[in-house]
């Protein structure tokens, strides 16, 4: 005779067919995830081992220091004396005019930016991305000071700030485009920093905006409170009282803003960036040289050598150490920030 | 000298303060007269007249919403921070001036008369930075004053002991009562005529409470007080006057020993008693 089964019993049951949805939902989601770490992994291992190669060098410096420090050549390949030669361009022409006799008629292939570093491409993406997210933050925390504490809520303030998330849905190329007919066009600035600063100010706006007023929105009204109290004005309350505590969230936005426009090349292409360029980005006369003035930058180089130029075991060098030392900038640029921004954490805790 | 009062219309035993530093002769400090309220359309304060005396205690009780706190944030106009929040008819005069006459500057105002917030909120600064805030953002940058002002301040608000050896240290670290107290000494610090204070112990334990009561009791020598309380008996402990609210109206206003001891409004009698509220 079985003994009647009890309500106990039931917990060590068969699995229900709820349970087994249950464990089935568990590993969709889970591999869901191991999917995505997956990619990355292998984008950053692709680039990590191949780029990596090209940065780094097994004897002492043990970094590659002309990549990182000569501006793009043209590679010459020849061969002599029955073994391949391969010259960037400045030391070629040299060895020609020292061997002139001996290179006569020897068949010289070039392989354009396949020698040299990517130097002024380093400093002119750092210059690029430091001047516009300065614009960008400067212009964003003001506007975001006034959604949160001034404006009064109705349809126009609904409105604006409508207008302002859909801009940032609008594609990186209409910006860039929006950019050269505004800026390197009608405002005549010509293709020069200054353009693409503000060309890419304006894509990364909605991202800075957005996030500010959230960041001025999640401080307590109880500070805003307190300082009117006692007999502050409401500027002097934003600015002592409300801002600084702000300051880590707005941060974050600010290193969103950076991955974003360290990134972009389509907003560049048209109104900042230069294929090449032989002088470095601080020789200049004057200062409004200095912001009128092209620059080769980072994303650019790697759209040019990858898909502008014919392809050869010798531009993958570049095309992977370009690359390389692209992720390696943006991610230095954006922990700059995300060290500031602890540090203020630390100061105002709350 | 005590009254014997029916224990059917005080079936709680309450503490009333001493009725002898309420002298009915006490000039008045804040007038209120006929002040209608609107939160938008809704109307929170009906026809309310009272006056205020000059350094004395005075207490507004009431059940919640009855408009206690909308009032008394009337008093230094913090609800001009709320959207369609107005007031739409009478005045407030302070000093004999109408609080709300445009030609009023608000931020003079509220330094004439600071105020106390419900939920403690030191700023996250130094202690020193929290009590400097109001002179600092007044232009006042001499270290001597500003230090004479921290003390002077701390002491008013009796916490120097407690805090002088940490004054550098963030405010956030105190404990609640000591928080509450350097909101306290921050809205001294800037010497105001009149402090308000808007259920100042409600998130306090019993020993802070009492602290804080006592420091009250010290303040009105040298300020008007005006507290808003959900706890009758620190109405009854630590005010001189009192005023009872209900869905706006005022519906008593006397003597803190009367109202408590002998309401002439049967409403007052029975939220003062514990029948409702």
């Amino acid at each position: 005779m079985k003994p009647a089964p009890s309500a106990f019993a039931a917990i060590f049951g068969r699995p229900t067919p709820a349970k087994r949805v249950e464990t089935g939902v568990f590993w969709l989601l889970r591999l869901c995830t191991y999917f995505v770490l997956l990619c990355a992994a292998f984008i950053f291992w692709d680039i990590g081992s191949k780029g990596g190669a090209v940065v780094f060098q097994s004897s002492a410096p043990f970094i590659n220091v002309p990549f990182l420090t000569e501006s793009p050549e043209t590679l010459n390949v020849f061969v002599r004396d029955g073994r391949e030669q391969t010259m960037g361009d400045r030391a070629f022409r040299q060895f020609k005019a020292e061997h002139a006799a001996e290179m006569k008629g020897v068949a010289v292939e070039t392989y354009v930016y396949s020698a040299g570093g990517i130097f002024p491409n380093i400093a002119g993406t750092v210059l690029l991305v430091l001047g516009s997210i300065l614009i960008a933050l400067v212009l964003g925390v003001l506007s975001a000071i006034y959604l949160s504490e001034y404006a009064t809520e109705g349809p126009f303030i609904r409105f604006l700030r409508l207008s302002i998330v859909n801009l940032a849905g609008v594609p990186s190329i209409v910006f860039g485009l929006f950019g050269f007919g505004m800026f390197v066009i009608a405002l005549d600035f010509g293709v020069s920093l200054l353009a693409g600063w503000l060309t890419m100010a304006f894509m990364v706006l909605p991202i800075i905006i957005t996030a500010s007023e959230e960041a001025l929105k999640a401080v307590p009204q109880g500070y805003r409170e307190g300082s009117l109290a006692l007999g502050a004005t409401k500027f002097q309350t934003i600015l002592t009282n409300v801002l600084p505590y702000a300051l880590p969230g707005i941060l974050t936005s600010s290193v969103l803003a950076i991955a974003r426009v360290a990134g972009e090349t389509a907003p560049i292409m048209f109104t900042a960036a230069f294929v090449m360029r032989d002088e470095l980005p601080w020789q200049v006369q004057k200062w409004t040289d200095f912001i009128f003035q092209g620059v080769m930058a980072l994303p650019y180089h790697i759209y040019v050598v990858a898909s502008k130029i014919p392809q050869n075991e010798y531009t993958r060098d570049v095309q992977y150490g370009t690359a390389f030392v692209f992720l390696f900038t943006v991610a230095a640029i954006a922990m700059t920030a995300v060290i500031l921004r602890q540090r203020l954490r630390k100061k105002y805790q709350w | 000298m005590t009254e014997s009062v029916a224990p059917s219309a005080a079936p709680r035993p309450l503490a009333v303060a001493p009725v002898a530093a309420a002298s009915p002769a006490a000039r008045a400090a804040i007038e209120i007269d006929d002040v209608d309220f609107h939160y938008g359309a809704s109307k929170a304060l009906h026809d309310i007249t009272l006056n205020i005396p000059e350094r004395q205690v005075t207490a507004f009780i009431g059940p919640s919403g009855c408009g206690k706190s909308t009032l008394l944030r009337c008093l230094n106009r913090m609800n001009d921070l709320i959207d369609g929040a107005r007031v739409s008819a009478g005045r407030i005069r302070i000093d004999g001036v109408n609080i709300f006459d445009p030609r009023v500057d608000v931020i003079e105002l509220r330094k004439r008369v600071g105020m106390v917030f419900q939920k403690s909120n030191p700023f996250p600064k130094s202690i020193y930075e929290n009590i400097t805030y109001g002179l600092r953002i007044q232009g006042q940058k001499t270290k001597a004053r500003l230090d004479e002002v921290v003390e002077h301040s701390l002491r008013g608000a009796a916490l120097w002991d407690e805090v002088k050896d940490r004054l550098h240290e963030s405010a956030l670290g105190l404990s609640g009562g000591q928080q509450q107290r350097v909101c306290i000494a921050r809205a001294i610090a800037v010497e105001p005529e009149i402090i308000l204070m808007d259920e100042p112990c409600s998130a306090l334990d019993p020993i802070a409470t009492a602290k804080v009561e006592e420091l009250i009791h010290g303040l009105k020598k040298q300020f008007t007080i005006v507290i808003v309380t959900h706890n009758m008996q620190q109405a009854a402990r630590c005010s001189d006057r009192t005023a009872f609210f209900y869905l706006g109206k005022l519906i008593e206003y006397a003597d803190t020993r009367t109202i408590f001891m002998n309401p002439a409004n049967p409403q007052t009698e029975a939220y003062v008693s514990g029948r409702f509220g």
